[in-house]
């Protein structure tokens, strides 16, 4: 079997060489996207991201990369989001309401509040509902300091627990959508990625 | 519910394993990309590298090894050592450095912990303290591996860290580190009680109950060396002992 083709978007995140070893570990060769016509026609996207919520959409703007970001996802074509890049596909984010978010997926993203420790840091418990077909139980890696609650309707949900219930994860179509780190999360989370990438890369929509 | 985090620590220099570690059936234990998939496959929640960078000639050997054991690892690793600048921290993090942890250059100047965070998100900045203790509930920063005192409060250096950036503090006892007389608790329950990001314990561990003991002090994950090192505990044993005391491990 060839090789998955991966391509990466390039968000100045700091988690990057991260995401990249982990992609190369489950045989992918993963690459910088150049231009934003690469966004539609790759086979399969990551959009990596940790950092700040209006910065990365920005960037994503100054790039020409968030139309055609937003298409990709909506058309249920193979994308893998992480952390950050799950909150980007959200409608808006507590972090800074002066900016909106893909709108992919409707929900605003809330902090952690109380007397928590935050950032969240560290493994916890993933339990998916019925409905998921690439996410399983297991332990994953988080480092957040915002989540959703509630799964929004049309997505299936993995769901975790730091001082209450939250969203760990979603998934539509090709459309994965992790809070978590799949490439720092063991041998779990290479087991996520292989799945992800053995998935179908055009959608169904 | 967050499991606690166990995470061995591992000391590098000039791309070697410095204090000897003990593994069986591993060839090389001076390898760090052995022993980090030694570690990881004993189930290590992260792994710390410290002193990477403390050298200039240890720093390009430092990042050639932090990028081999990126390529093998598929757990968090955190390193620290001679991190003075937001240049710094990005060259350890374009290696595949997930964290960076920082200690003298910000008690130097604690706006590098604000750049860091302002540039890198501060989930990815540990602020690295080690303290000395003065009295039962004073403890002094100290710097530049311990060697100089700075006048600094610990319980007030912490707070103001946190302030600038740090997205955790990870926080050494000097007076306990390599004694094996367990972590000065009430250093982790004053420190653990006056900040928001996680506590990382550090320094003096020599067995499980020590590392329950500094959890149950408000620690929310605890790093050793020494007994991980040498062979006679695993970190399976240990997150096992954990467990079976009631805390959540990932096992």
């Amino acid at each position: 079997m060839p090789s998955p083709r991966v391509l990466v978007v390039p968000t100045g995140s700091a988690n990057l060489a991260s995401v990249l070893a982990g992609l190369r570990r489950v045989g992918a060769i993963p690459r910088p996207i150049e231009r934003p016509d690469e966004i539609l026609s790759a086979e399969h996207v990551v959009l990596p991201g940790v950092g700040s919520f209006a910065a990365a959409i920005e960037h994503l703007k100054a790039r020409s990369f968030y139309e055609p970001l937003r298409e990709r996802a909506l058309l249920g074509r193979s994308l893998l989001a992480i952390c950050l890049g799950m909150q980007i596909l959200c409608d808006s984010s507590e972090e800074d309401a002066r900016v909106g978010g893909l709108g992919v997926i409707p929900s605003a993203v809330r902090a952690y509040s109380g007397t928590l420790r935050v950032p969240q840091m560290g493994w916890n418990r993933i339990a998916p509902d019925s409905g998921c077909r690439l996410l399983r139980p297991g332990f994953a890696y988080f480092a957040n300091s915002y989540r959703l609650e509630r799964a929004p309707a049309g997505w299936s949900a993995a769901f975790s627990d730091h001082g209450g219930k939250y969203v760990a994860a979603l998934e539509r179509d090709g459309v994965l959508a992790c809070q978590f780190h799949p490439e720092l999360s063991g041998a779990w989370g290479v087991s996520l990625l292989d799945r992800w990438l053995s998935g179908p890369a055009i959608g169904s929509r | 519910m967050l499991t606690v985090r166990v995470i061995p620590c591992l000391d590098i220099r000039d791309g070697r394993v410095v204090k000897g570690v003990n593994f069986a059936g591993l060839r090389d234990a001076g390898d760090p990309v052995q022993c980090a998939r030694a570690y990881e496959a004993q189930g290590a929640d992260e792994i710390v590298f410290l002193d990477v960078a403390a050298t200039p000639r240890g720093r390009a050997a430092g990042r050639e090894t932090i990028r081999i054991v990126r390529a093998a690892l598929s757990i968090p690793l955190t390193v620290g050592g001679g991190v003075g600048s937001v240049e710094d921290a990005q060259r350890l993090l374009e290696a595949g450095a997930d964290k960076v942890a920082v200690n003298t250059a910000a008690v130097a100047r604690p706006r590098l912990l604000a750049e860091l965070a302002a540039r890198f998100g501060r989930q990815c900045i540990v602020l690295a303290i080690d303290a000395a203790s003065l009295s039962s509930e004073r403890w002094e920063v100290l710097v530049r591996s311990g060697s100089e005192r700075s006048g600094r409060d610990v319980v007030e250096w912490a707070g103001e860290g946190v302030f600038q950036g740090a997205g955790e503090i990870l926080l050494t006892s000097f007076d306990r580190d390599g004694t094996r007389l367990g972590y000065d608790l009430a250093l982790i329950e004053r420190i653990a009680e006056v900040v928001r990001v996680p506590v990382i314990a550090s320094g003096g561990a020599a067995s499980a109950a020590d590392l329950i003991a500094a959890v149950r002090s408000g620690a929310d994950a605890v790093l050793a060396a020494s007994i991980f090192h040498d062979g006679e505990l695993s970190v399976a044993t240990v997150k096992h002992r954990m467990a079976a005391a009631g805390l959540e491990m990932r096992l």
